[in-house]
């Protein structure tokens, strides 16, 4: 297996020019959770509006591909229905289990990480950014108002 | 890989590299180089060959049946207690209790000592470079008996901080549970100097001997401690292997762990009575070919000699360190390695860990990257995790020298 096949160029891009990391303080959700694998944490902000996910950012430090994958994601979800982006976070889910085919049209840059697939250890970080946007927006049922945990 | 050079101290590691298959496969097609036996050693034809042979030729349960196959399985077994009480210079074998490992005889003594003679206030001295499987069962053992845990600090050289050890060690110290060789700093504690104290306070002095045991030459009766975790699997042994000693007085003294089969003498409705020591602590079957086969490890180090595997360690986590030094690495823990094991933390270029252990796998290199189970030595050293390379019998400078070369790639990838 080539190297290539896990750190693509728009990975490392990514990685060293991470998008939306930053804190974001008046947003309405947010979470923090860490890997307990690595260590690594993360920290996901969202300003959500009337069913809209508005802004997400992201801080916290971790690999490449953790990071990389957050930095993505921010992107790809910012300005989709929240519905909508409950399906991202599943249909990612479902590339990174090697259950959904990788598809450019559906996936951007985030096909990139497909080559992560191949090494199951490294899968919980690139999906722990993911995860932490979904407990953010299930904070959003609970209460009112920010859900840090 | 092919290791050209012969001899590392009072090792032929050329030759020892003969006795492990595993050594010869290779990875993404390269030459495997294990960099990892801190977390688990590879075994020797001599160990597969054991165990194997004992489940083709003698498999039965110990201690039960009255035939022949019975009769030797119980003496292979007993012989591999024995081997396992002079390799780490016990007084008798029966003060070996065959465990799965050093988890597992941690937590023996949490359940079977401490909540028995615990009592609220009491403190169990532990310190910050713990490995979690030394830490956790004592907060288990905390919350049960009301006893309150204590942390000696690290200095920034990566060394226990024993600066202010009458402030920690107490007359309220029941019990000092320390490693013997940091597996995340590669640190080697004082422990004698240590039990010495914490005996004179009248604690009781647990070591925990995961990384200690397998490298350097282990005699409980010169560190004078009252138990001694082993684990089978870090030392050329059957994973599921190990074992607990402890001073016949404890094990006298402490309640069962697990009850169930062999561990009793008569049963009755409403109690039962124990087996003698050690059988009191074995309940059910035992991993017996695992055992055997730890004996036949042991058979193993002793032939080369625990005095020249410590030197060839010395040796070549030196080299290592010098070699990671000069590359540019940054070295988590001591560089004196009179005072410190093989087990070498770094970080290199800000690269993350993770990363670095993806590429150096693609040049067949394997290390570890994460927090080693030692979430508390990473805080104090201000880091998510570490990359650790790690060292023994079977590993040479030229491996050591592919590992630098495979950080040059993962250079070029992160650049």
């Amino acid at each position: 297996m080539a190297l290539d096949d896990i750190y693509k160029e728009v990975i490392l891009d990514h990685y060293k020019n991470p998008r939306n990391k930053r804190e974001m303080p008046d947003a309405e959700l947010s979470c923090s959770k860490n890997n307990p694998l690595c260590g690594d944490e993360i920290t996901v902000f969202v300003h959500e509006d009337d069913g809209k996910v508005l802004d997400v950012s992201f801080v916290g430090q971790g690999c490449s591909i953790s990071q990389s994958s957050a930095s993505m994601m921010t992107e790809t979800v910012a300005g989709k229905a929240r519905d909508e982006v409950e399906e991202r976070i599943g249909a990612f889910r479902g590339m990174m289990a090697g259950e959904v085919e990788a598809d450019e049209d559906a996936f951007g840059e985030l096909v990139a990480l497909k080559g992560v697939v191949k090494y199951p250890v490294r899968v919980k970080c690139a999906v722990l950014a993911w995860d932490v946007l979904q407990e953010a927006l299930a904070g959003a049922g609970e209460a009112e108002g920010s859900a840090r945990h | 890989m092919a290791v050209t050079e012969q001899r590392s101290a009072g090792l032929d590691v050329a030759r020892i590299r003969k006795d492990f298959p595993i050594l010869e496969r290779t990875v993404e097609g390269k030459p495997l180089v294990y960099l990892d036996s801190a977390a688990t050693s590879q075994k020797p034809n001599q160990v597969i060959d054991a165990e194997a042979d004992f489940y083709r030729n003698h498999n039965a349960n110990a201690h039960r049946g009255i035939y022949l196959l019975a009769e030797e399985t119980t003496e292979l077994y007993e012989q591999a207690r024995a081997k396992l009480a002079g390799f780490i210079d016990a007084p008798q074998p029966e003060t070996i209790v065959f465990t799965r490992g050093t988890t597992e005889s941690t937590n023996l003594v949490a359940y079977a000592w401490a909540r028995k003679f615990l009592r609220e206030g009491d403190e169990i001295l532990l310190s910050e470079m713990e490995h979690h499987s030394n830490i956790v069962p004592w907060q288990l053992a905390a919350g049960a008996t009301g006893a309150v845990l204590r942390y000696l600090p690290i200095t920034d050289d990566g060394l226990l901080d024993l600066s202010d050890l009458g402030s920690y060690l107490t007359e309220r110290t029941k019990l000092l549970a320390i490693t013997g060789m940091s597996n995340s700093l590669g640190t080697l504690p004082p422990v004698r100097e240590l039990a010495d104290a914490a005996h004179a306070v009248g604690a009781l002095v647990l070591v925990d001997g995961a990384q200690l045991v397998p490298h350097v030459p282990v005699s409980v009766a010169d560190l004078d401690c009252d138990f001694l975790t082993i684990s089978g699997h870090k030392m050329l042994g059957p994973t599921a292997s190990g074992g607990l000693f402890a001073k016949l007085e404890h094990l006298e003294a402490m309640d069962p762990f697990l009850g169930g089969g062999h561990m009793i003498e008569e049963v009755f409705p409403d109690h039962s009575t124990w087996n003698e020591v050690p059988y009191k602590f074995e309940a059910g079957t035992m991993n017996l070919a695992q055992e055997v086969g730890l004996g036949a490890a042991i058979d193993y180090l002793e032939g080369l000699g625990m005095d020249a595997v410590r030197e060839h360690e010395e040796e070549i986590t030196a080299y290592a360190i010098d070699r990671l030094l000069g590359a540019g690495a940054t070295i988590v823990g001591p560089k004196d390695v009179s005072v410190r094991g093989g087990a070498v933390s770094f970080w290199y270029q800000d690269i993350h860990p993770h990363d670095l252990a993806t590429v150096l796998n693609e040049e067949g290199v394997a290390i570890r990257a994460g927090h080693h189970c030692s979430q508390l030595v990473m805080r104090r050293f201000g880091v998510p995790a570490t990359a650790r390379a790690s060292f023994y019998v079977y590993n040479s400078n030229d491996e050591v020298d592919a590992l630098v070369e495979a950080l040059g790639k993962a250079e070029s990838v992160f650049a």
